[in-house]
């Protein structure tokens, strides 16, 4: 089993935080943002943003800032992921499954390619 | 919606809405007394008398401006199904507090679920709100404040990868911690 994480580890865990902070040069801010209304919720919003931050732990990824945000009137296109990179346009996503979720944080996250198939362009 | 954690998670998504700058949730599992209670408690903008018991009725309205989801009553029906309830406080400017119970052993109590990704996707989502999440099995109390936390990461996301470690391992081995008592006897 591994050792109980106390906040008295907190000081050593900034420590290593801001050491990969400084590791990676990032080229320009990441946002994932997650809608979290009572729509996206019942659609499995939670499940999607565990699958976030599951990449982002098991990848080391730094420097991704991960929020959430309520409904923003789509809910039959719920759970519903939003990608802003840098100066790019924000990128949104419907039906994001956490495999889904996988992907956008593979390919577009890491790579910089749109996972076109659950794209949804805002009027 | 198939856990209580994510009614938690959704309620505690209306708080953030009320504009709270403090959220506390606060679960109790009883297994002595047979009930499983929790509650969630803001210091946001709060809900008058109508408002109040409009999100607890979904059928009872007065006007047509205010938009309110079915999270609440689902939840207050599934409550009642298992010998429990739920009740809202609340008043205007003065915050709101949701308690819901169940009978802890009843057949078609909802599992608690996974709190821990709830309260990290919470305190993860909204950093700028004080977090304070109490778990208590019997007389056995886990709580986790994240002021002092976020006081000692200064300005470090909450979503770098050694972050969402720490709060995941901490979270889960604290409820663990409290919901399994040690043997009596250590190797």
């Amino acid at each position: 089993m591994s050792t109980v994480k106390t906040l008295e580890d907190l000081k050593k865990i900034r420590e290593e935080a801001l050491e990969k902070k400084k590791a990676k040069a990032t080229s320009g801010a990441i946002q994932v943002t997650v809608g979290m209304g009572t729509c996206g919720i019942a659609a499995g919003a939670r499940d999607a943003m565990k699958a976030i931050l599951d990449v982002i732990e098991a990848d080391n990824l730094s420097g991704v800032i991960v929020t959430q945000t309520g409904c923003i009137g789509l809910c039959e296109k719920e759970p519903i992921v939003q990608v802003t990179i840098g100066e790019a346009p924000m990128v949104t996503y419907g039906k994001v499954t956490p495999d889904v979720a996988v992907r956008i944080m593979k390919e577009h996250v890491l790579k910089n390619q749109i996972v076109t198939g659950n794209q949804i362009h805002l009027a | 919606m198939r856990e209580l954690a994510l009614h938690i998670l959704d309620i505690a998504e209306n708080s953030v809405n009320a504009s709270s700058s403090m959220v506390r949730i606060s679960i109790h599992e009883n297994t002595v007394t047979d009930r499983l209670s929790f509650s969630i408690t803001d210091n946001g903008k709060g809900m008058d008398e109508e408002l109040v018991r409009q999100v607890v009725d979904p059928f009872y309205t007065s006007r047509t401006t205010r938009r309110v989801g079915l999270g609440l009553p689902l939840l207050k029906a599934a409550a009642e199904i298992c010998n429990g309830g739920l009740t809202i406080i609340s008043s205007v400017n003065k915050g709101a507090r949701v308690s819901c119970w169940f009978q802890h052993s009843h057949v078609d109590r909802m599992p608690l679920g996974d709190m821990v990704s709830t309260m990290t996707m919470l305190l993860i989502g909204y950093p700028d709100i004080h977090w304070i999440y109490r778990y208590e099995f019997n007389d056995r109390l886990f709580e986790f404040d994240d002021e002092y936390f976020k006081k000692e990461l200064g300005d470090i996301a909450l979503s770098e990868p050694t972050i969402i470690s720490f709060l995941r391992s901490h979270l889960e081995e604290g409820m663990h911690g409290v919901r399994e008592p040690l043997p009596l006897s250590l190797p």
